[in-house]
């Protein structure tokens, strides 16, 4: 009962504060998406580094490193190319934003390519991205309450009531609500996560060298890559295209509208690998976990984490744990919510109703909010996935949006607007057909060599897009030519 | 900063290229298994080298680019 109340206490502490931080303003659009463009360092940095502590590093990365062993480690590289290629990637995408006032990543497209067909392309591929990850955050926090509560309150009840809890909020405030409410669960989850990656392996071990061992003795070839399966090619392409992708989701683009001026985002740059290594402690829970309560299959994998701290804390601690894991999916689901209302609102509804003012599409884009919340709820309630596997799928999608993104920021862009459309719906499509189907490369291409069958699929059809961007660009670039000329001779 | 710059390519080839040399968990540096110590030393790295870049780059002194 205590963790209960501990984890309730939390989750109204982050709706009061969700709605304060409206506090004086009036939500425009603009407020209300991308905070006025007022954000300076600690806060876009605590957005920028919500990726690092969402449900899927707390209990994703936990069960990842308790159910694969090795293979987890990728999580820890990502994040760090990621932000080296944010040093030159964001302060681009910043400045252009800023100059033509854009709110939203399709907004970007659109203005680069001059094609409002782009942008809906590139709006429908984020939303369909944010459904697995929204979903994984809903599906962290019924484990998280449901453990917690020691089974009082069922996952899908405590999903009900995370969901009103950040709708509400992201209503009322939009990104500031989140923002505020990233400064507690960062403050909390930092604790709580330092503290468990230290004091399990030394209560249960004696310490991390006796731990590894045990687990090296145990389970021999554990804490290496496999040389099959989710071999080294499978680590390489797996870091590659989350790194590429990194920045390409929509609402990780909302986050970097919101700040004051460039010289945050090389700042970050440098601080945020450091931050990074902070999920070396949620490893460790994970590996503590193996030899301790052994057993979790599939799916069950995720409650590693929090199946350890039950056996080894009382109540009102695991409550503590519990609501700092309930903050690790609220914060980036705010963000999820505003950024595919804004999506859905501003560049689906407005490309058909063109004469539609800001005013109806901020109305709009709040009350798309339950809206979207609910179809998250309905693919959390019916999904089996683990949460690891949730985000590789997201990433597969988004990912398809880097080659068109960067070319477009070149001096001279090779791509025109039909070989960035037909690029990207090729990747897309290359991915929705492997992963509807159930297939893998291996099962498609059976005479292919090891390590090509063992490649992630969404490097695959990164590898299709650009090819296909490649040859409709060559096939178009008259066109192309011919419209530029004819732009600037008005 | 041109040359510099280029430091920035060398996570990439520590991370990506260095898992073929080192994936074994043992021996242990430091109590972890190789491989992660290995990473770890790559990420700790790659602060440096931004560190690096952030200091070398034009962009970053006085008003800069703002």
């Amino acid at each position: 009962m205590s963790a209960l109340i501990i984890i309730f206490a939390v989750m109204g502490l982050a709706l009061w504060l969700g709605i304060q931080a409206r506090r004086g303003r009036d939500m425009t659009l603009e407020q209300w998406t991308v905070g006025g463009r007022g954000f300076g360092t600690a806060l876009v940095f605590l957005l920028m580094a919500g990726e690092i502590y969402t449900t899927f590093t707390f209990l994703g990365g936990s069960g990842f490193a308790y159910g694969q062993g090795a293979p987890a480690y990728y999580i820890l590289c990502y994040g760090s190319l990621a932000y080296i290629i944010s040093y030159w990637l964001l302060p681009a995408i910043w400045r252009y934003a800023k100059a033509h006032n854009l709110i939203s990543q399709p907004d970007f497209f659109v203005h680069k390519y001059d094609s409002p067909a782009l942008g809906v392309l590139v709006a429908l591929v984020g939303i369909i991205a944010l459904v697995p990850y929204l979903v994984l955050q809903l599906k962290g926090l019924g484990i998280i309450v449901e453990t917690a509560s020691y089974g009082a309150i069922g996952s899908s009840v405590a999903i009900w009531i995370g969901v009103v809890v950040v709708t509400c909020y992201v209503i009322v405030s939009g990104v500031r609500g989140s923002a505020w409410t990233a400064v507690i669960k960062d403050t909390l989850i930092l604790i709580v996560v330092v503290f468990l990656g230290v004091f399990m392996p030394i209560h249960y071990y004696g310490g991390l060298g006796p731990m590894f061992q045990a687990i090296d003795a145990a389970k021999p070839g554990f804490l290496a890559l496999p040389p099959q399966g989710q071999s080294i090619s499978w680590f390489d392409s797996t870091v590659l295209l989350t790194a590429l992708g990194f920045f390409a989701w929509p609402h990780t683009f909302a986050s970097l509208y919101t700040a004051r001026d460039e010289r945050t985002f090389r700042r970050n740059a440098i601080l945020l690998p450091l931050y990074q290594l902070i999920l070396l402690f949620v490893f460790f829970v994970g590996f503590a976990a193996i030899l301790k309560v052994p057993g979790l299959k599939g799916p069950q994998i995720d409650l590693s984490l929090l199946r350890l701290s039950a056996a080894t804390f009382p109540a009102w601690a695991v409550g503590i744990i519990g609501a700092a894991g309930v903050l690790t999916a609220l914060v980036p689901g705010s963000m999820i919510l505003i950024t595919a209302a804004t999506l859905l609102a501003n560049n689906l509804y407005r490309v058909f109703r063109p004469g539609t003012d800001d005013a109806t599409v901020s109305l709009l884009a709040k009350l798309l909010v339950p809206a979207v919340a609910l179809v998250g709820v309905y693919f959390t309630l019916r999904g089996g996935e683990t949460i690891v596997a949730l985000l590789l799928m997201g990433y597969s999608f988004v990912t398809q949006l880097f080659p068109a993104l960067v070319c477009s920021l070149m001096a001279r862009n090779p791509v025109t607007r039909e070989g960035a459309f037909a690029g990207i719906f090729a990747g897309v499509a290359t991915v929705a057909l492997i992963s509807l189907t159930h297939t893998t490369l291996g099962t498609l291409f059976p005479a292919l060599p090891q390590w090509a069958r063992e490649l992630n699929v969404g490097i695959v059809a990164l590898v299709v897009n650009i090819v296909v961007l490649a040859i409709v660009s060559a096939a178009t670039q008259r066109a192309h030519q011919a419209r530029r000329t004819l732009s600037s001779s008005r | 900063m041109q040359v510099v710059k280029w430091l920035a390519l060398l996570p990439f080839i520590g991370m990506l290229g260095g898992v073929f040399f080192v994936n074994q968990a043992t021996p242990l540096v430091l109590g972890l298994p190789l491989l992660l110590a290995w990473i770890v030393l790559w990420v700790l790295l790659t602060a440096a080298i931004m560190a690096i870049i952030y200091l070398a780059d034009p962009a970053n002194r006085g008003e800069g680019r703002r």
